[in-house]
């Protein structure tokens, strides 16, 4: 039974880690960018949400409703993303054929990550912040095993978001667009594809993506502070390269096994060692077999 | 000297020999994003020596170096299984691990950290960082250098010609495993402390960040990125300090530094101090010589 619900609430850590980790298996996938802001854009958004939504001292302090507070903070996300695309994507461009050539953005978006933590600093402080949403409290008792309504509704809501994103990807002409890209966005460009109206979208999916994956942290954890994205985010990035870099459906199966892995870990052999389950499992992964559990290996081939 | 002045000196020299610990697998076409598992490695191994079997420190800091080169020999064979980004994270992890492998071991002091009482002063870690400096500019220019600028340029065509890519990437990741060992040695000899929370997630991505920055194409791209990185945090919060107009820099200084870094990646895409900008230099001063 104890192991049980560790495996339940495993699931639950994951399924926020998954929705995380679709966000950088996009951008990685689509444009061959690790994109370091997502974590930013995580805590940007669960930040926004707490400062609106409650009322107190701090800046913003505007007593909203929470649901109104979370579209605010997802939109915040989205604008800062598009921000962000505008001063690292656009400006890689450039190709000078070496093999460190597609690891300039990542360092842009380290900037980004710097900035977007630290403007978040000064405007609220580090300390941590509680987070009172109404639906926290509720449990569900199934058989005696407690599962959280905020954690279910995330998982939930990443399998329905990634469903349709595939079908998106597969099915619309928008979809087939953002595919020639990811081949090679040169031959994309001269089929007549508008890359630099089309790869906003990306950013504006991580932006949804990561911005509600932190609202639910939000919900799930009742606590927001300026650095909750770096570790969630380490998570997730293990989680997208266990399932394999570009594939969506992977991201969600690697970040649901991070989940589970970690809270396990912990559960038996206790906090001090949770990092090297998940990161042994990981290197050994890479070792056995290169490319993750479905990967393929044209996506960050030779190049980064 | 101020003790501030020294301190700032010391970090600096530091930060230098961690960059290079970076760029030399990144010169030969490697992204390594696990410097904190060498650093860590190196730092408690010196540590260790110094503190627990009483070895000098001018001893301990080379065979730091040597562990974390061996270490760094065994890791390289699965981890350039790996390649692009997948190499990116297989490193990461490694350092995840090293780092949770000693948080792990009490008698290296676990998660309380480990302290040492031999202390490494500013005369030498100059010493080390100008031999390390040295090293870096002579690998450079040997036949090996060469190779490592081909393959680093085009695996395919330096293969073609006949390089022995396996080779090269080997050596150039086990030489960096050994500047990152005694990059922790010094680190740990400066602060008398070292623990796993010192190297964290960003500890790696940072130096990555400032190596990728400074420039992978010369030896003067890391020193570039280590000046930048140390110095302009530092100079922000001295402005702070002495002038009370530019008082607001105090707590948003890195919001300055991340703009500069993003600017700078927009000015300089390919690194601050690139190849052709080295070249130009020579060219103009040959020419008034």
């Amino acid at each position: 039974m104890q192991t049980l619900q560790q495996l339940v609430n495993g699931l639950m850590l994951g399924g926020i880690l998954a929705f995380v980790a679709v966000g950088f298996t996009l951008t990685i996938g689509m444009l061959n960018f690790l994109n370091f802001t997502i974590p930013a854009l995580f805590m940007l958004a669960a930040m926004t949400m707490w400062a609106l939504g409650t009322t107190g001292a701090h800046p913003f302090a505007a007593g909203m409703p929470w649901l109104a507070a979370a579209a605010i903070g997802i939109a915040v996300a989205v604008a800062a993303s598009l921000l962000i695309e505008r001063f690292t994507y656009r400006f890689m461009k450039a190709k000078y054929g070496d093999a460190t050539e597609h690891a300039l953005p990542l360092v842009s978006s380290l900037g980004f990550l710097l900035i977007f933590e630290h403007l978040v600093l000064t405007l609220w402080g580090s300390e941590p912040q509680r987070v009172e949403l109404p639906l926290a409290q509720a449990d569900l008792r199934i058989g005696g095993l407690i599962v959280g309504v905020p954690q279910l509704a995330s998982l939930a809501l990443a399998f329905i978001l990634v469903a349709l994103l595939s079908t998106l990807l597969a099915r619309t002409r928008l979809g087939r667009a953002l595919r020639a890209i990811a081949e090679n966005p040169d031959a994309a460009t001269l089929m007549g594809v508008e890359v630099n109206r089309i790869v906003p979208i990306v950013f504006i999916l991580t932006g949804v993506l990561a911005a509600l994956a932190g609202i639910l942290y939000a919900a799930s954890y009742r606590t927001v502070s300026p650095f909750i994205g770096d570790d969630v985010a380490a998570d997730a990035i293990a989680g997208m390269v266990l399932g394999g870099l570009g594939n969506v459906w992977g991201a969600i199966v690697g970040g649901l096994l991070v989940g589970m892995v970690k809270v396990l870990a912990i559960s038996w052999f206790g906090a001090e060692i949770e990092k090297i389950p998940v990161w042994g499992l990981l290197l050994l992964l890479l070792v056995v077999k290169p490319t993750g559990l479905f990967g393929h290996t044209r996506i960050g081939k030779g190049k980064f | 000297m101020s003790g501030y002045l020294a301190g700032v000196l010391a970090q600096l020299a530091i930060n230098i020999v961690i960059a290079y610990s970076v760029f030399l697998p990144a010169a030969a076409g490697l992204l390594n994003l696990g410097a904190a598992g060498f650093v860590l490695v190196g730092a408690y191994t010196a540590g260790g020596l110094t503190s627990r079997l009483g070895v000098p420190l001018v001893a301990a800091i080379p065979l730091a170096g040597l562990s974390a080169a061996l270490i760094a020999f065994l890791v390289s064979f699965p981890i350039l299984r790996t390649r692009g980004v997948y190499m990116v994270l297989a490193t990461f992890a490694f350092a995840e691990i090293v780092g949770g492998i000693l948080l792990n071991i009490p008698a290296l002091g676990g998660a309380a950290g480990l302290s040492v009482s031999a202390y490494a002063g500013l005369p030498l870690v100059f010493a080390v960082t100008a031999l390390v400096v040295g090293f870096v500019a002579w690998l450079l220019a040997t036949r090996f250098g060469l190779a490592m600028r081909a393959v680093h340029d085009d695996e395919n065509v330096a293969l073609l010609f006949g390089t022995n890519l396996r080779l090269t990437q080997v050596l150039a990741f086990t030489a960096g495993g050994a500047l990152g060992g005694i990059g922790g040695a010094l680190l740990v000899h400066q602060f008398n402390f070292i623990d796993v929370q010192t190297t964290g997630v960003m500890f790696s991505i940072f130096v990555l960040l400032y190596v990728l920055m400074g420039g992978t194409q010369t030896a003067w791209g890391p020193i570039a990125g280590a000046l930048f990185f140390t110095l302009v945090p530092e100079g922000l919060r001295r402005a702070a300090e002495l002038s009370p107009s530019l008082k607001f820099l105090e707590s948003s200084r890195y919001i300055v530094f991340g703009a500069g870094v993003v600017l700078v990646m927009m000015w300089r895409p390919e690194g601050l101090i690139t190849r052709t900008l080295v070249e130009r230099c020579y060219g103009l001063w040959r020419r008034n010589a």
